[in-house]
């Protein structure tokens, strides 16, 4: 029996957030109750998934700074701290993941979002929208410009504070890549406070979601950079079984 | 090179990036129409199957439901299917008639709602899977996306003999993967509410 793709690493969910977690109180009631039923031979239904080769992607879409722009007496650019947010995609074999979408989303500086729910009362940057996409290259590189995003508090205890973080999807060669972490930034001390953080028992798979301050890739006089590397599940190249 | 973090695990393999929810506001980043944004020149969503796309053309909605059974109205659900001969049409483009993948959030009425073509059947390993649909479901409180199928209730006997149906252990339990045709005026709907905890709920997989 032949497949057009390949399969993949099963995912270690030991190492990956159980569902329940009443730390994070959302969780409660929204986490399954029976185990998870295991498809032990994955089908091209697994292995494939979307390549997004025909999705316009447009000329500011991975700009953040340029891609929700004012007109008028309000227009600018977003106040905050200018940073590169860049990294490689990779394979749990380090293999490089070419030509495969990543999205992000994030509040502005203030810790608000541009989204109806959002009630805090830090205001809106009307020059700042918080979305962006792109497509990594042909070594998995992809690049984002942005603002550094603010804490913002929820109701979660009394007292609970998200850290800055920026929320990042990635889809990889197959709809069993798929995932959607989020970016926090090395040395925030929110980040061993927050529930939805602590959601992970191990402290290194924290690691993992920690963007680290990288110079090299800054720009002098003009904006800091953050180094993210995503890790998808290694594909195994077994086209071929049986 | 590639990494400052580069955690390995006991066999050296590097470790997957950790999984978090995709949050309350997951509409601005993920489905822009939802969040009152402006679409910008190409976006993914809910409508898989143009005109012209071939094989019957069918709505597929749903609502998710939390364990309390309220409706979840920040969901986000993503789908990828065979086309209605199928294969697995891997370039998204809305350019073309099909693409086999995209997006509907529970925001507007609570359901989900994706306009698509029935699928074909796919191989497994020289058996026949019977007609589904794969369904990733993220939201606040959801800290790693669930994975599940819906299948069609008009499809009795492809789903009685197909290998993934049958590998859930209870009857019971895969009557929550059978979509359930619906009358709607004009195309065939089909409705698949997903509940992700307690009585009724759906069989999520891990694969």
């Amino acid at each position: 029996m032949s497949h057009k793709y390949p399969s993949f690493l099963p995912r270690d969910r030991s190492w990956q957030p159980e569902q329940y977690t009443p730390g994070y109180k959302t969780s409660v009631a929204r986490s399954p109750s029976q185990a998870l039923v295991s498809i032990q031979r994955a089908s091209d239904s697994e292995r494939s998934g979307p390549i997004f080769d025909g999705l316009e992607i447009g000329q500011y879409d991975n700009d953040l700074l340029m891609n929700f722009r004012t007109e008028g007496e309000q227009a600018g650019l977003p106040i905050g701290e200018r940073i590169i947010m860049h990294g490689q995609v990779i394979d749990q074999f380090g293999k490089p993941v070419p030509n495969t979408l990543v999205e992000m989303w994030q509040a502005n500086a203030g810790g608000k979002y541009r989204h109806k729910k959002d009630g805090y009362l830090a205001p809106l940057d009307p020059n700042f929208g918080g979305v962006g996409r792109c497509i990594t290259d042909a070594e998995g590189r992809y690049r984002f410009r942005t603002v550094r995003p603010g804490p913002y508090p929820w109701p979660n205890g009394v007292n609970t504070w998200r850290p800055a973080h920026i929320h990042v999807s990635v889809m990889g060669p197959s709809i069993s890549t798929r995932l959607i972490t989020q970016l926090y930034f090395e040395g925030d001390p929110l980040i061993p406070l927050c529930p939805i953080v602590q959601v992970l028992k191990d402290p290194e798979a924290v690691e993992t979601m920690i963007a680290r301050l990288d110079m090299t890739m800054s720009k002098p006089m003009d904006c800091l950079a953050y180094r993210f590397d995503i890790v998808v599940r290694g594909a195994l190249q077994t086209y071929f079984e049986e | 090179m590639y990494s400052q973090y580069k955690l390995q695990d006991d066999s050296g393999l590097l470790r997957e990036t950790a999984s978090q929810t995709a949050g309350p506001f997951v509409h601005i980043g993920l489905a822009l129409e939802i969040a009152g944004f402006e679409s910008r020149s190409d976006e993914i969503w809910q409508d898989l199957a143009k005109e012209g796309a071939k094989g019957e053309h069918i709505e597929l909605v749903g609502h998710v439901y939390d364990g309390n059974g309220e409706a979840v109205h920040d969901a986000l659900i993503e789908i990828w299917q065979a086309d209605s001969s199928g294969n697995y049409v891997a370039n998204f483009d809305n350019k073309q008639p099909f693409s086999g993948f995209g997006r509907s959030a529970c925001a507007l009425d609570g359901d989900f709602h994706f306009h698509t073509v029935k699928p074909g059947q796919v191989d497994f390993y020289g058996k026949p899977m019977a007609p589904h649909v794969n369904l990733a479901i993220f939201a606040r409180g959801i800290n790693l996306h669930l994975q599940t199928r819906a299948y069609f209730d008009d499809e009795p006997e492809a789903n009685t003999e197909c290998p993934i149906l049958n590998s859930v252990p209870s009857a019971e339990r895969r009557k929550t993967l059978i979509a359930k045709k619906e009358q709607s005026d004009g195309k065939p709907r089909y409705r698949f509410d997903i509940y992700l905890q307690g009585d009724n709920e759906t069989v999520f997989f891990d694969f």
